[in-house]
C-alpha cells in the first residue's frame, strides 16, 4: 500500500469508501507491474502489506455493494509470507 | 483502477445504440509519480469529466456499470474525477 486518493466527483457506489494506491510486489517484495488503485475493505493503512483480488465481481463483494463499477479491491492485510521452496 | 489524465475526446456518428449519448474520453494512464505510463485507451464517462482532468477508471465490464440497464459494450469507464492524491514509499 503506497498512497492514498481523494475524489470528491465520483460514482455513487464509491460515496464513503476509501481509495488507496498499491503497488503489487513479488515473494522478495520487490515491484511486479504497475501501481493500481483500489478499494479498502479492511482498513489498511500505507505501508502496510495488503491482499488484493483483482476481479470486478469479488471487489463488488468486498465493497459490500452489488454492481458497483470496480475492478480491484483489498481484502486483507498480510501478516507474513511463507514459501517453502 | 487506475489514475489517468484525460488527453482528447472522440467522437463517432455510427455505433452501436447503446453507445448513443454517452462520452468517449481519451485516456493517458498515470503512475504513481504522475508520469504517463502505459499505453492510451478509450473509456466511457460515467461521471461528467473533461479534457485536462485528472481521473480514475475500472476497467472490464464493470465499466459498464454505472449505465445500468443500458448494457453499454465499453471495456473501460472513467468512475471518478481525482482531486488529489498522496504516495508514500
Amino acid at each position: 500500500m503506497i498512497g492514498t486518493v481523494v475524489a470528491t466527483q465520483k460514482h455513487e457506489a464509491f460515496t464513503g469508501a476509501k481509495l488507496l494506491l498499491v503497488q503489487p510486489v513479488g515473494l522478495d517484495d520487490t515491484p511486479r507491474g504497475t501501481a493500481l488503485l483500489a478499494v479498502d475493505s479492511v482498513g489498511a493503512g500505507v505501508h502496510e502489506k495488503v491482499l488484493i483480488v483483482m476481479e470486478g465481481r469479488a471487489a463488488g463483494e468486498a465493497l459490500g455493494r452489488k454492481g458497483a463499477p470496480v475492478d480491484a479491491a483489498i481484502v486483507g492485510i498480510v501478516d507474513s509470507v511463507d514459501v517453502q521452496e | 483502477m487506475q489514475i489517468a489524465r484525460v488527453i482528447g475526446d472522440v467522437v463517432t456518428t455510427i455505433k452501436d445504440e447503446n453507445l448513443i449519448g454517452i462520452k468517449l474520453l481519451v485516456l493517458q494512464p498515470l503512475d504513481p509519480d504522475g508520469n504517463a505510463s502505459g499505453r492510451t485507451l478509450v473509456a466511457v464517462d460515467a461521471v461528467g469529466a473533461g479534457v485536462g482532468e485528472t481521473v480514475f477508471f475500472v476497467r472490464g465490464k464493470e465499466a459498464s456499470f454505472p449505465f445500468h440497464p443500458t448494457e453499454v459494450p465499453t471495456d473501460a469507464g472513467i468512475v471518478g474525477i481525482v482531486d488529489q492524491w498522496h504516495v508514500e514509499r
